[in-house]
């Protein structure tokens, strides 16, 4: 099948180097917290697409329509979801204690404090 | 269709996160990006993946952010590094990883692995052996109810995390 046919597949991985690329060189740590979302979301977008059956329906049995798309991941993803979010929540919860503690959200900043206090501290 | 403008927008919002200094901006971009993501799930037949999506990615994460942002404030000062190693490390890794799409079974063919295995036999015996209409329900709570177990652990161990956090919270910068 050509890299056309797959354009779900190509979109997610787009996406994901998109979120990786946000996550290793923004310097804020907001912005990388969002990055790690949009990373995160790309792999549900390649699992759910991976699942989709073509002319399928919702795995929700009713009245003998088939045939159902894949469930299977779809189980996996909503888990991921959540899961996610509560990895969100405690990054968030870590930034701003290093606002508290720095003044500051920029990496470079967090760096340039840390040596100053004599680096290992 | 619909399904690749969907996936369009969402190249353009990632752009958008990705270029946009104002946070403020970033955060309600990356809301509108979790909800065309539940859009894109609800063509792709993954209607429960697209509520959840909508309530815990489009809603609670924007407000968990908005939260944060409420004590951060929200400039991003742009000291980005400008390194060439980040850039060479994604479009490598980018590159690989569409080189090996021609290998993938052809979307939404039936006859991909991924349908022939295990799958058939939960949509087949749902209905009579746990008694719901709804696969995805009954995998979740049922076939793999210990993972769902494992989830709930972690979230409460995020929830811990969280209040440890807190707990001893003393500002030196206000």
């Amino acid at each position: 099948m050509s890299v056309l046919g797959n354009f779900n597949y190509v979109i997610a991985i787009t996406l994901s180097m998109i979120g990786l690329y946000v996550l290793i060189e923004r310097g804020n740590l907001i912005k990388k917290l969002v990055g790690l979302n949009v990373f995160q979301s790309s792999v549900f977008l390649l699992y759910i697409s991976m699942g989709k059956i073509d002319g399928g329906t919702p795995p929700i049995h009713y009245e003998g329509i088939a045939p159902f798309s894949n469930p299977l991941p779809h189980v996996l993803i909503l888990t991921a979801i959540v899961v996610g979010v509560a990895t969100l929540s405690v990054g968030l919860a870590l930034v701003i204690r290093i606002r508290d503690a720095y003044g500051t959200i920029e990496e470079d900043e967090i760096q340039a404090l840390d040596a100053e206090s004599g680096g290992t501290e | 269709m619909i399904g690749i403008g969907l996936l369009l927008f969402l190249l353009l919002t990632a752009t958008g996160i990705l270029l946009v200094r104002n946070l403020f901006a970033v955060v309600i971009l990356s809301g509108i990006y979790s909800l065309l993501m539940a859009g894109t799930f609800t063509i792709l037949d993954a209607v429960d993946v697209a509520f959840t999506e909508a309530a815990v990615g489009a809603g609670i994460s924007t407000v968990l952010l908005l939260a944060a942002l409420g004590v951060v404030g929200q400039e991003d000062r742009g000291r980005n590094r400008r390194a060439l190693i980040p850039i060479a490390v994604v479009v490598l890794a980018g590159v690989m990883l569409i080189y090996a799409v021609p290998e993938m079974p052809p979307f939404g063919s039936p006859e991909a692995p991924i349908h022939v295995h295990v799958a058939p036999q939960y949509i087949e015996e749902t209905p009579s052996v746990i008694g719901i209409p709804n696969v995805v329900t009954a995998v979740l709570a049922d076939y793999r109810g210990f993972d769902t177990l494992g989830e709930v652990t972690v979230i409460f161990t995020a929830g811990i995390g969280v209040l440890l956090l807190f707990a001893g919270r003393r500002r030196k910068y206000k």
